[in-house]
């Protein structure tokens, strides 16, 4: 049973009992754990580094740990080897002797795992000199990597759980409330409120029993900031709940996990289990009196329980649907207490406000939004993953700068921000400064954080179905403007994306758009016209192409394109023909392959297999596909391939 | 109790604290259009009808007044020009799902009755069956199910079939009479085969009849 820490000096005593047992030159290798890693079988990777160490004789010089996500995504499985640095990407079970005998034990720096810049062929071997990391402020997010998830050793050593002995011993709670107050911290769930005005009203609410909440119901569709903050430091966002609890006067916390994410669960599970044995949770915490504990709730799947008074319906253990809120949360939340709510990455920037201070926090970030902000960048980008930067940092400098440019060289077309209630961002505002009041003045909004990245390839009707689709599924259906306008929203979309849109479609989608933005209950509905109208506003050519001339400019919409196979072109290969799942494809050796429109179903395998070097197949929209070429046999030229 | 004073529709109005805005302005004559309400029940604030606008500052928002608290100095307009947009959408969307809904007030606020696709299944899902059901009979027969644009009203077979034959009452309260309808079918079948059947208009002949009817 670990001592139970009862004063600052403690805490402090603690820590450098913890650090005196870490070697700072011992050799550390860790892996990224994260969801994304694990895909890739960074466990795998993780027992192999635990056997081949000890089988190569270096398993007491050097230290293997699994550890929170690096954010690096796209090239899982990541690992550094401190304290040098040195980042391998793409890591696989079978690099893994190579890596012990020549870096671990030989310290040399195996080249091909090492980051290339995909431009330049520019190599780094560091991972603070990798441009997806050298451009970001890992503030919040950057502490993962240090950390194994279940060992709150780890966190205590780099400076886990000060800020709550400072806030406990040294501060009342007035003062903590007037630190976060002048730190402006607001909320990262996508609002953008005051933390500080959100506990003031908690905090004055008359009650005796008052409730705080982390909201992890983190549902977007692309988004995972959350999950990774709370799989991989689940101790950071317990710390600043506690101190949040204390500023306000609540001793009863809830941490609100969505199903879909088991490992942020066990790992907040195991957290608060470690952090009440050191007495962080529990009661009389660090004997400042100040009783707390907190219990994790599994949410049911709806993204919709993300809303706050949802969420606190389905803690109750009803059914996650919105109630009006003209009366706030933080007056009558759960069971009619006062009940303040914030999201994950919120409550972890708690800690730092506390402990570095709120001048310190309010040098980042811009005159209205303070500190930083993790996106998931994903989409038709380079560098997929979770990217902490400065508020006010640009679209474009995230996009090209830390996510290195658009796949493939494609064109740009636009980035997709803050889910299915944010917008669609051209081109033109690719220098807007990201932060909770830029993007909304172009329609759009920064959201809790998902970034998709849209490329030339991407029809923007489509995208419009796509997210109304998502939302028509996800609303409560309980109140008339968001159920039936987005009933009618996917009805309308789908006839466009299929040709049998109406000239006055995009008028009428834009009338919906206003009742349901006024007229709806909870913000789900409120701001489920985004999507569509900031389509309509920015890329009205391609609806107007799909109504009009029913054509798919990006070709994408099944029902408005056509596979065609360019006769001059066609080498008669047969890999086509052989993998059409429908066998649409006519054609043998030596005699041009066929599309049968008749029974072709779309699917794309043809386009997908034809070799490069041909480029046989094309996609045709709006345009009627030619006849079969009267002669069908390949000319072939001396020397050409079969 | 407190009393607080506003002003709707340039009336200045007193009305006690803890009242809604459509009870302060129900009591001074002031009619607001509704159609998930009912005085019997707790408000529920779903159908959206009773929409007004109010003005706080230089700040004007809409809100459902079937929920949203009287409170001092609160500027209301119950049928501002953003108000009737609203109104008017939302009953062209309601008659979408149950054709000839409120004929009165779609006449009123000149609602199309051509641009929307209709799906006429005549449950609207203002929940006033399930809630009477619930707050004032305690029985707790029907029940919402589904979520989003899949979201219904069934009657619940184990307990309809003992209960709802010597009640009957929200055949009454069932704004486009689709219980009655969906009741004759469902519930008799229910001891022998209790499956949940969505609440919509079983009587297809009826339907095309009643149809015709309003065209």
């Amino acid at each position: 049973m670990a001592k139970r820490i009862g004063s600052l000096d403690d805490m402090e005593q603690l820590r450098k009992r913890i650090v005196s047992g870490i070697d700072p030159n011992k050799t550390m290798v860790t892996i990224c754990g994260g969801t994304g890693c694990q895909a890739y079988g960074s466990d795998k990777v993780f027992q192999a580094f635990t056997e081949e160490v000890k089988r190569q004789g270096v398993d007491v010089e050097v230290g293997v740990k699994a550890t929170g996500c690096h954010g690096f995504c796209e090239r899982g499985v990541v690992i550094v080897i401190l304290p040098e640095e040195i980042c391998y990407l793409r890591v696989r079970v079978e690099d893994v002797p190579e890596i012990v005998s020549e870096t671990l034990v030989q310290h040399k720096v195996i080249e091909r795992l090492t980051y290339e810049d995909p431009q330049t062929g520019e190599k780094s071997v560091k991972e603070s000199d990798i441009p997806f990391y050298k451009h970001q402020s890992r503030i919040v997010f950057g502490k993962n990597r240090f950390i194994d998830p279940k060992s709150i050793d780890d966190y205590i050593a780099i400076g886990g759980y000060e800020a709550l002995a400072k806030a406990l011993c040294q501060m009342t709670p007035e003062q903590v409330m007037d630190e976060v107050k002048k730190a402006n911290i607001r909320g990262r769930g996508g609002g953008g409120f005051p933390a500080a005005v959100k506990w003031q009203t908690t905090r004055s609410s008359p009650s005796d029993v008052k409730y705080v909440i982390v909201n992890c119901d983190e549902g977007d569709p692309g988004a995972y900031m959350d999950r990774s903050l709370m799989e991989g430091n689940p101790h950071s966002v317990l710390e600043g709940l506690t101190i949040g609890a204390y500023a306000i006067g609540a001793h009863k916390g809830f941490v609100y996990v969505r199903q879909e994410y088991p490992l942020a669960t066990e790992n907040t599970i195991c957290a608060i289990e470690k952090a009440e044995e050191y007495g962080f949770l529990g009661k009389n915490i660090m004997n400042s009196g100040f009783d707390f504990t907190v219990e994790v709730e599994r949410g049911a799947g709806a993204f919709v329980s993300g809303e706050s008074s949802a969420l606190m319906s389905a803690i109750e253990g009803r059914v996650g649907e919105p109630r009006p809120k003209y009366i706030r949360t933080s007056v009558s939340g759960i069971w009619g207490k006062p009940s303040n709510l914030n999201n994950v990455e919120t409550w972890a920037n708690v800690p730092l406000v506390i402990s570095k201070g709120a001048d310190w926090y309010t040098s980042i970030g811009t005159e209205g939004s303070k500190g930083t902000k993790i996106f998931s960048l994903v989409g038709k980008v380079n560098n997929t993953g979770l990217v902490e930067v400065p508020m006010g940092t640009t679209l474009r400098e995230i996009i090209y700068d830390i996510g290195g440019g658009i796949l493939n060289g494609k064109k740009f077309k636009a980035v997709q921000t803050g889910g299915p209630s944010g917008g669609c961002i051209p081109e033109q505002f690719l220098d807007k400064p990201v932060d909770f009041d830029e993007l909304s003045k172009v329609g759009a909004m920064m959201g809790s954080g998902g970034m998709i990245v849209m490329d030339e390839d991407n029809c923007m009707v489509d995208v419009a179905r796509y997210f109304v689709n998502f939302l028509s599924d996800e609303s409560c259906g309980k109140c008339v403007p968001c159920r039936e306008g987005l009933r009618h929203y996917h009805k309308i979309l789908e006839r466009i994306v299929s040709g049998e849109g109406r000239e006055s479609d995009i008028e009428l989608l834009q009338d919906l758009s206003d009742v349901i933005k006024d007229a709806s209950l909870c913000a789900l509905g409120q701001t489920a016209p985004n999507p569509v109208l900031t389509t309509i506003q920015y890329f009205r050519d391609e609806y107007e192409a799909h109504i009009k001339e029913r054509r798919c400019p990006a070709k994408v919409c099944k029902d408005l394109i056509s596979f065609y196979i360019e006769p001059d072109k066609c080498k008669a290969c047969m890999i086509c023909l052989r993998n059409c799942p429908v066998g649409a494809i006519s054609g043998d050796k030596g005699l041009i392959h066929v599309i049968d429109q008749g029974k072709c179903t779309k699917c794309g395998t043809c386009l997908d297999l034809c070799p490069t070097r041909f480029n046989a197949v094309t996609k045709l929209s709006g345009e009627p596909v030619p006849p079969p070429p009267l002669k069908r046999e390949v000319t072939r030229e001396k020397g050409s391939e079969q | 109790m407190k009393q607080v004073t506003m002003s709707i529709d340039g009336k200045e109005v007193k009305a006690k604290e803890g009242m809604t805005i459509l009870q302060a302005a129900m009591e001074v004559g002031i009619k607001i259009p509704t159609l998930c309400y009912d005085d019997r029940l707790a408000s529920y604030g779903a159908c959206r009808l009773c929409s007004v606008e109010i003005k706080k500052g230089e700040r004007s928002r809409i809100v459902a007044s079937c929920v949203y608290p009287v409170e001092e100095g609160l500027v209301v307009e119950t049928e501002s020009p953003r108000v009737q947009k609203i109104r008017k959408v939302i009953l062209e969307l309601l008659r979408a799902r149950s054709p000839g809904l409120k004929e009165e007030l779609a006449e009123r606020y000149e609602v199309d009755k051509t641009r929307l696709d209709r799906d006429a299944t005549f449950c609207i899902l203002c929940g006033l069956c399930v809630r009477y059901c619930a707050e004032v009979k305690g029985a707790n027969v029907l029940g919402f199910v589904g979520r989003g644009t899949e979201r219904q009203v069934v009657f619940f077979p184990d307990i309809a079939f003992k209960t709802c034959p010597t009640c009957k009452e929200c055949f009454n309260i069932c704004p486009t009479g689709v219980i009655p309808s969906d009741f004759a079918v469902n519930v008799p079948r229910f001891e022998k085969q209790p499956t949940v059947f969505p609440v919509r208009l079983r009587d297809e002949q009826n339907l095309r009849e009643f149809i015709k009817k309003i065209e």
